[in-house]
């Protein structure tokens, strides 16, 4: 057994995680109606193809991925779509994002699956096929499976993570008791992606009974994976953090972990992984913990898209329930509404009361104790980022590392002022963002102008260049043109020039002759009285032209008099 | 005494030549002040600030002739930049040039007769049409600069402000409500 190493700060909040693991994984009943939104993975959001009013199957593709960061989004069950506009999703904003209204028909008729043999794929198909299939991570950041088996250089760890270290949430530990079996066949189909020699599995000692499984399950299957029992310590089940604690090797700042050579993947995306290769089922529905200020806490194995509202009556709502939190209580986010959809990234849904989670106390100033400090995993100092964030001092923030904060609340949980400190971290980032995106902006502005003011002098140039030739030409033409004024065109009929212009004339009198006039069909004899007449003034005016002008008959000559 | 001056003498011609060769060899073309301040200008191109766009006002402002207060688009944290840059005091915005919501042109297809004028009028080339064609607006490349507002013959181009979208939306700076304690 290779040594554990440890990582700085961290907390022991209580874990509250036996409350929803009284019970196995129960199927939630199809809902009336889903709603399922576009954006559920993080980078561009998937492009609808499908149209309101369509029938889709059970597992049909619904939004295809668009651009480098993307994934795709499936029907979750049979039904017709009823809709596609904005709907309240579960956003700490509260906006609308796009959506897919589905009724479900009730018959769960799937789509054409095609199971494949992961030994017969090469890497990139693998990773096309999850692309297709819209597998992220589950452990809530929703980063696209597939582009974690993308890697510069060779990696030679895969770890398997499943130490789910956030008080409340036991979606992963329960799939661990119960789906051991597919999450180490999952874990093989990585493995090989990825061309890795070792494989770990970390699972935090509060989770006997998953260790247990997970342990029967690797030994069966005959893979030289590694079962590894991490302490239990908020917050160990960060990617980066696991990494540390079963290698010993830090990532780091601003690299990715396959830059070290490891990678790192959620317990329920190897589930996933497994589903879509071996079975060819898209992601479709996830293990959702439902706890807090319920009756009935437990998991329940549901649709995405299918509404929290019918998730959390499922288990029965106590009356004094005035909030939902998806997600932990220390990274989750508030729902706007209970109705929202559940999302690939719900792996929690609490009921919350004032008295299960009382309100903080007003927040008092910060007295510099750096019990923050301490207990920061990512060993930034909070108290000046704090004090950076709230005086807009976002240059300095950054100079002391802000983006490397993973908003993991220890700081804040320590901290005696109660200051909400994430919140000030999480703006200061999304201002820092912004900035950056309009200074981007502004320089792509200045290119763009700078370019079209050479563009307008160009073609000021240009055109004074054309004028400039113009005038020689013509200067040109009329010094050539002096000493043919005098002679008498008629006179030089043998010219070739003249010559060419009479044949040119004749063609065009010939052709004039020709041409049949159009519309003439159907006529009532008033219209045709009346053509004639134009054509008798026609003929007269011609016959006095002719009169008047026989002697100079070709009417131009050269260009030059 | 003769020597002292012919040292001097040749002294001041080796500097001179020094000088006058690191003048040539070192020349910066334009001014790096004018450049610094237009990387903190917004880039709209919009001429609020009376200048025909923000290069010109970065020089005016080099020069001395403009004030540092004159770009709405840059809010007020463009003030405090340029002021820190420059290293004068902040200075407010003037009665007439308020700072309005970020917004982007966008022309009423129904109604445009496509007379490309908002095209010639555009500073950063951000709409496509011909003549006699309609025209339309690259939202991502406008800068909101309403330049193409005025020329419109028939009005069909109005700004519209940008929305808070999830994929634009930004974390609030925190605020708590005080309580009353006793």
């Amino acid at each position: 057994m290779s040594p554990l190493f440890s990582f700085h700060g961290g907390i022991h909040p209580p874990a509250h995680k036996d409350e929803s693991t009284q019970s196995p994984i129960v199927p939630a009943p199809l809902p009336a109606k889903l709603v399922i939104p576009f954006r559920q993975h993080a980078g561009e959001m998937a492009k609808p193809v499908v149209q309101a009013g369509e029938r889709v199957l059970k597992g049909q593709l619904i939004g295809e991925p668009v651009g480098a960061v993307s994934s795709a989004v499936h029907a979750p069950t049979s039904g017709t779509i009823t809709a596609i506009d904005l709907q309240r999703i579960a956003h700490p904003s509260a906006l609308p994002d796009l959506c897919a209204t589905l009724v479900p028909d009730g018959r769960d008729e799937w789509t054409e699956r095609t199971p494949l043999n992961y030994r017969q794929l090469s890497a990139d198909q693998l990773q096309q096929h999850l692309r297709r299939c819209g597998v992220v991570g589950l452990g809530g950041a929703t980063f696209p499976s597939d582009l974690k088996l993308r890697h510069a250089r060779p990696v030679d760890t895969l770890i398997l993570n499943g130490a789910e270290c956030e008080p409340y949430i036991t979606c992963d530990d329960m799939l661990m008791r119960e789906r051991a079996d597919a999450i180490v066949r999952g874990a093989e189909i990585l493995r090989y992606a990825l061309a890795t020699d070792t494989v770990l599995i970390g699972i935090e000692d509060n989770k006997p009974q998953a260790i247990t499984a997970m342990q029967r399950a690797v030994d069966e299957s005959g893979h030289p994976f590694k079962v590894v029992v991490v302490p239990t310590i908020y917050p160990g089940g960060s990617a980066k953090h696991l990494i540390k604690v079963l290698t010993g090797l830090e990532v780091p700042s601003g690299k990715l972990p396959t830059d070290i050579g490891v990678q790192c993947y959620n317990v329920a995306t190897a589930y996933a992984v497994q589903r879509a290769v071996e079975h060819g089922e898209p992601l479709i529905g996830r293990v959702v913990t439902v706890t807090g200020n319920v009756e009935q806490p437990r998991n329940y194995e549901a649709l995405l898209g299918t509404p929290f509202s019918e998730l959390v009556a499922l288990s029965i709502v106590r009356r004094d329930t005035n909030r939902y939190i998806m997600g932990g209580p220390m990274m989750g986010v508030e729902l706007p509404a209970v109705d929202v959809p559940l999302v690939k990234a719900s792996n929690c849904v609490i009921a919350a009361s004032d008295a299960l989670f009382p309100l903080p106390p007003p927040p008092m100033p910060c007295i510099r104790c750096t019990r923050c400090a301490q207990a920061c995993p990512v060993e930034l100092q909070p108290q000046d980022l704090y004090w950076f964030a709230q005086s807009h001092n976002f240059g300095k923030a950054q100079e002391y590392d802000l983006f490397d904060c993973i908003e993991c609340g220890a700081c804040a949980y320590v901290c005696p002022s109660s200051i909400p400190l994430v919140q000030y971290y999480r703006y200061a980032k999304s201002e820092i963002r912004a900035r950056d995106q309009e200074k981007r902006a502004a320089d792509l502005a200045r290119t763009r102008h700078e370019y079209r003011q050479f563009r307008l002098e160009r073609e000021k140039q240009e055109k004074a260049e054309r004028l400039a030739q113009k005038e020689r030409a013509a200067a040109a033409a009329k010094a050539a043109a002096v000493p043919a004024t005098p002679v008498d065109p008629s006179a030089d009929a043998n010219d070739t020039q003249q010559l060419r212009i009479n044949e040119a004339l004749a063609r065009a009198k010939a052709q004039a002759a020709a041409a049949a006039p159009k519309n003439t069909g159907n006529l009532t004899p008033q219209q045709q009285a009346e053509i004639e007449a134009i054509e008798a003034r026609r003929a007269h005016i011609r016959e006095l032209a002719a009169d008047a002008g026989a002697d100079d008959e070709p009417p131009k000559t050269s260009r030059g008099n | 005494m003769i020597s002292a001056l012919w040292t001097m003498i040749g002294l001041a011609a080796l500097l001179g030549l020094a000088l006058g060769y690191a003048a040539i060899r070192f020349r910066v073309e334009g001014n790096p002040l004018a450049e610094k301040i237009d990387a903190v200008l917004p880039q709209t191109q919009c001429g609020q600030c009376g200048y025909p766009g923000c290069k010109p006002y970065a020089e005016a402002i080099a020069k001395g002739e403009a004030d540092i207060n004159l770009c709405p688009p840059g809010g007020e944290e463009g003030i405090h930049k340029l002021a820190d840059l420059l290293g004068v005091e902040f200075k407010p915005f003037g009665e007439n040039a308020q700072p309005k919501p970020k917004a982007v042109a966008f022309i009423d297809e129904q109604t445009c007769i496509g007379c490309t004028l908002c095209i010639q009028a555009c500073p950063v080339d951000a709409i496509v049409g011909a003549a006699k064609q309609m025209h339309t607006i690259i939202a991502s490349e406008c800068t909101g600069c309403e330049l193409c507002v005025a020329p419109c013959p028939v009005d069909c181009i109005s700004m519209q402000p940008i929305e808070e979208k999830v994929s634009n939306w930004k974390w609030k700076y925190p605020v708590y409500a005080l309580r009353q304690v006793a």
